[in-house]
């Protein structure tokens, strides 16, 4: 009687040990760093939400390699890259796409890549590399600028805004949506277009202004984009929004006749510049192939795939951009910047900032 | 064997018995709470630190409305409440064994799936649009209506069972002495409810302070409780000592909420103790009384889950099942990584794996309060218990990181999260049944020469099978539709139902919304059905809460 009272007791303990034991038992495998991915094994890309590419691009991949591509999105930009830190050491994939030049310092310090960059980084512009440590690879730029819908503002019977200044006069009363810089790598660069404009003490008297001017604020650029905005390809009833400069040029790729003019325009007096990244995750189960998607991600298949799919310009040279772009999507002559060490020594303030004056 | 032997083999049994429960919750509750403390109180100038932190983290404001929005959430639940728990009271009718299991299915409802029926319900073109301005589809507006439907079963079973007991005949004393019936309700019936009122109201109160799926779905620029804070500071902005210093000020609210629970819970055990004698509705008034609440119950309680489910058959300007179809397919474009249908499966996985976790530890722990003779040792074993889903997920994350304990990209870590939450409930709804079981059986088991083990086995699991029953059934349904906890642990790859929901949600384009939709709906059925099987088991008067 003694050992059936003492057993079912130890089938219980013993039930909870094995339980613990067996969550231990995670997938640890850890490769030989230069060892060539292997056959038939998958490789995981953490990136956000609207992250797009084509099918045979990672076809051809696989083709290649022999490994297969799974794609985890995992919030907008910013949220992607805090996921990333708060799993760090047990990522949820093996390389991470999507982390811009305003938050790469976040990343940088605390460690969230592995030191890898392809052989193919040599060949690009010393201004795509800088600060990147050799850790992560420069992937694509493109230029954050408000969009405006053009039918809609004539229907207004009002001019386009011409500087950041004008969108908050009362012309432009309840016709802007942006996205949180909380949540929205777009939305922290549109913030930190404000801070170069306006300066760091005249950027919260400006948006002041603009929650007045009933700005709205969306957590994603999805659904500011496609939700709110009212040009191109957007449903929603406002006018303005925090896009991209190549935006206007996807809607005219994308309409179902090829319009003379783009539905929509970029402002380029309101750009800032964008460089996003990707890097090969600390304690990636499958690092070879890791390594081996970083060396396609700057082949030109990827690259040339990119601009069609995200709207963003490729860092390699040599890939095709679509004419269109040319056409109708002008780049910025002169978007505006912060250094980096002013970004990084401040931007969790300057969004606690922003947070307090438009979403108290 | 002699007696002395039995009684060692007894008390270590008794002792291996606790140790399950005990070991467990320090593990997964204790360690993290320590470690959310230590990651809060371990900087560099701590106070300072948190201080500039909070004050960062608005959290005044943060505080000033998850105060007020559940004191309004508690205060509007009861004034709807009330007059239907007088109608539970006083009459039996046909339709009440459906309206108290709608409200009881309803109370488990998953935050997530709750939040979309309501702001479809509010929405400018939903049933209710005319009724609101547009656009309250969102804000407060939306979430007090959220929490009424949540909390109304609390009060109803709470109150009402404990007014049926109410002896009636002072109230009839009053009236024949001539006051009127709003006299009797005020100055009789009233101060005599007010124990049940006050208990009842505070469990609506920690539920609606600890409120996260609503407030974060339903919430409007500026409203956000200290769980949705926690996950803004975290999630958002990286600001990993400032949520951990918002979960520690989290869990001191809980705690002191707990407690005060605890002792006004136990004064609800002294009613009259009369028998509940319900009457059928003879009187012309009392009968418009009864089926107007059974037509406003069913309007109430049906409304929103219906609506999503419409929503969910709605296809292209017709009807079809197109959403629950496309549920399958996975184009690799989308927000998630696996297909809507994968997160059915692992819901279900992840719900029966928390369930057995949760009945094995809370069962153990419910055989050990129900050992000792006073509630305060119950109240005691539940105190970490409480603890909000938020603090719990995030507290998990940051504490099981490194060797040997990195399990945080395991399987468990999911369910293990959501046996946190089903706990309390299993504990809750075992303990009176173990209790009621008359000490004098077990003790004439004893005697007859029956070993602990037998003891249980043949006395104690057959007399608590119901509840047993009952508290599998809501552990399942509180791990199907389990969000804020995991929310944190749950991997991208592996996403449970009410993940998927909201984060189809929260993107544009009509088969995102119309998966979320079928996707609700699966999920409105599922818990249904695991409440409702259930709930078939419950004994007559027999409390949850």
């Amino acid at each position: 009687m003694r050992t059936t009272a003492q057993k079912l007791s130890m089938v219980a303990v013993i039930g909870a040990v094995a339980l613990a034991l067996t969550s231990c038992t995670s997938q640890e495998a850890e490769q030989p760093s230069a060892a060539p991915p292997s056959p038939g094994s998958t490789v995981t890309l953490v990136t956000y939400d609207s992250y797009q590419i084509s099918d045979e691009t990672f076809d051809s991949f696989t083709d290649e390699t022999g490994v297969k591509v799974e794609i985890v999105r995992a919030g907008d930009g910013a949220q992607v890259v805090n996921r990333a830190l708060l799993t760090k050491d047990t990522p949820e994939g093996d390389v991470l796409f999507g982390v811009d030049n305003n938050l790469l310092s976040r990343a940088l310090s605390d460690d969230l890549f592995e030191a890898y960059q392809p052989e193919a980084v040599a060949e690009l512009p010393a201004e795509l590399t800088d600060g990147t440590d050799g850790v992560v690879t420069p992937i694509d730029t493109g230029d954050v600028c408000i969009n405006y819908d053009r039918a809609a503002l004539k229907k207004r019977g009002i001019d386009p805004p011409e500087t950041l200044a004008d969108l908050s006069k009362s012309d432009y009363r309840g016709l802007l949506v942006v996205e949180n810089p909380a949540t929205s790598t777009p939305g922290l660069a549109f913030l930190l277009a404000t801070i170069a404009e306006f300066g760091t003490d005249g950027f919260q008297d400006y948006w002041k202004q603009l929650r007045d001017n009933d700005v709205l604020v969306e957590n994603s650029w999805d659904s500011a984009y496609y939700q709110q905005f009212s040009g191109g390809s957007g449903e929603g009833d406002r006018p303005m929004v925090v896009s991209y400069a190549t935006s206007p040029a996807a809607e005219v790729i994308f309409a179902e006749k090829p319009p003379k003019e783009a539905p929509t325009a970029a402002m380029l007096s309101s750009c800032y510049q964008q460089i996003e990244y990707a890097g090969l995750l600390q304690g990636a189960t499958n690092p070879a192939g890791g390594r081996a998607l970083l060396d396609f991600m700057l082949s030109q298949t990827y690259q040339s795939d990119l601009p069609l799919n995200n709207f963003v310009y490729p860092v390699v040279g040599s890939a095709t951009v679509p004419p269109e772009f040319d056409e109708f999507a002008p780049k910025p002559s002169d978007p505006a910047e912060l250094p980096a060490s002013e970004v990084d020594a401040n931007r969790e303030t300057w969004v606690e900032q922003w947070t307090t004056v438009v979403q108290p | 064997m002699d007696n002395r032997g039995a009684a060692i083999v007894g008390k270590t049994a008794r002792l291996l018995v606790l140790a399950v429960p005990v070991g467990f919750l320090l593990l997964f509750f204790g360690f993290p709470v320590v470690n959310l403390l230590l990651t809060a109180f371990g900087q560099d100038e701590a106070l300072v630190q948190i201080w500039a932190a909070l004050g960062n983290a608005r959290v005044g404001g943060v505080l000033w409305f998850t105060l007020w929005q559940a004191v309004c959430s508690t205060l509007l639940t009861l004034a709807i409440a009330l007059p239907g728990c007088w109608v539970m009271a006083r009459f039996r009718f046909r339709g009440r064994g459906v309206v108290s299991a709608l409200a009881v299915v309803a109370f488990v409802m998953p935050t997530v799936v709750v939040a979309t029926a309501i702001s479809t319900v509010l929405a400018d073109n939903g049933p209710l649009g005319w009724l609101l301005p547009p656009g309250a589809d969102r804000g407060i507006g939306a979430i007090l209506v959220a929490h009424v439907y949540f909390n109304l079963a609390v009060v109803l079973r709470v109150v009402s069972s404990y007014w049926a007991q109410l002896d009636p005949r002072p109230g009839e004393a009053a009236a024949v002495l001539g006051a009127s019936p709003w006299r009797v309700w005020w100055s009789v019936t009233l101060p005599r409810l007010r124990p049940a009122i006050l208990a009842s109201a505070a469990i609506v109160f920690l539920f609606t302070f600890t409120s996260f799926g609503i407030v974060l779905l339903l919430g409007g620029p500026g409203q956000a409780t200290i769980e949705v804070e926690i996950q803004r500071q975290v999630l958002f902005l990286f600001n990993v000592p400032a949520g951990a210093a918002l979960s520690v000020l989290q869990i001191i609210f809980v705690l002191f909420i707990l407690v005060l629970q605890t002792v006004l819970s136990r004064r609800l055990a002294a009613g009259d103790g009369v028998d509940a004698r319900l009457r059928r509705p003879s009187r012309r008034a009392d009968r418009i009384s009864v089926v107007t609440f059974v037509f406003v119950s069913l309007l109430v309680f049906g409304g929103p889950p219906v609506s999503v489910l419409l929503r969910a058959l709605e296809s292209g300007g017709g009807w079809g099942i197109d959403n629950f179809t496309s549920l399958a397919s996975q184009d690799g474009r989308t927000v998630l990584s696996v297909s809507p249908l994968t997160a059915v499966g692992n819901s279900l996985l992840y719900a029966a794996v928390a369930t057995l976790i949760a009945v094995t530890v809370g069962g153990l722990m419910a055989l050990a309060i129900a050992r000792t003779k006073t509630s305060v040792w119950e109240g005691i074993w539940l105190l970490p218990l409480g603890v909000s889903a938020v603090t719990l997920g995030f507290g998990l994350l940051i504490t099981f990181d490194e060797d040997p304990i990195a399990w945080r990209s395991s399987f468990f870590m999911v369910p293990i999260a959501q046996s946190l939450v089903a706990i309390p409930f299993v504990v809750r709804s075992l303990v009176p049944a173990l209790r009621a079981i008359s000490p004098h059986v077990l003790e004439a088991a004893a005697t007859l020469g029956a070993s602990p083990r037998r003891v249980l086995r043949h006395v104690q699991l057959p007399l608590a099978g119901r509840a047993a029953l009952v508290a599998i059934g809501f552990s399942l349904a509180i791990s199907l539709g389990e969000f804020g906890a995991t929310l944190f642990v749950a991997r991208g790859d592996r996403p449970t139902m009410p993940i998927a929901i909201y984060r189809l949600l929260g993107t544009p384009g009509e088969t995102n919304q119309g998966q979320a939709m079928a996707l609700a709906a699966i999920l409105i059925l599922l818990t249904g059905l695991f409440v409702l099987l259930t709930d078939r088991w419950r004994t007559a008067g027999e409390r949850y809460v």
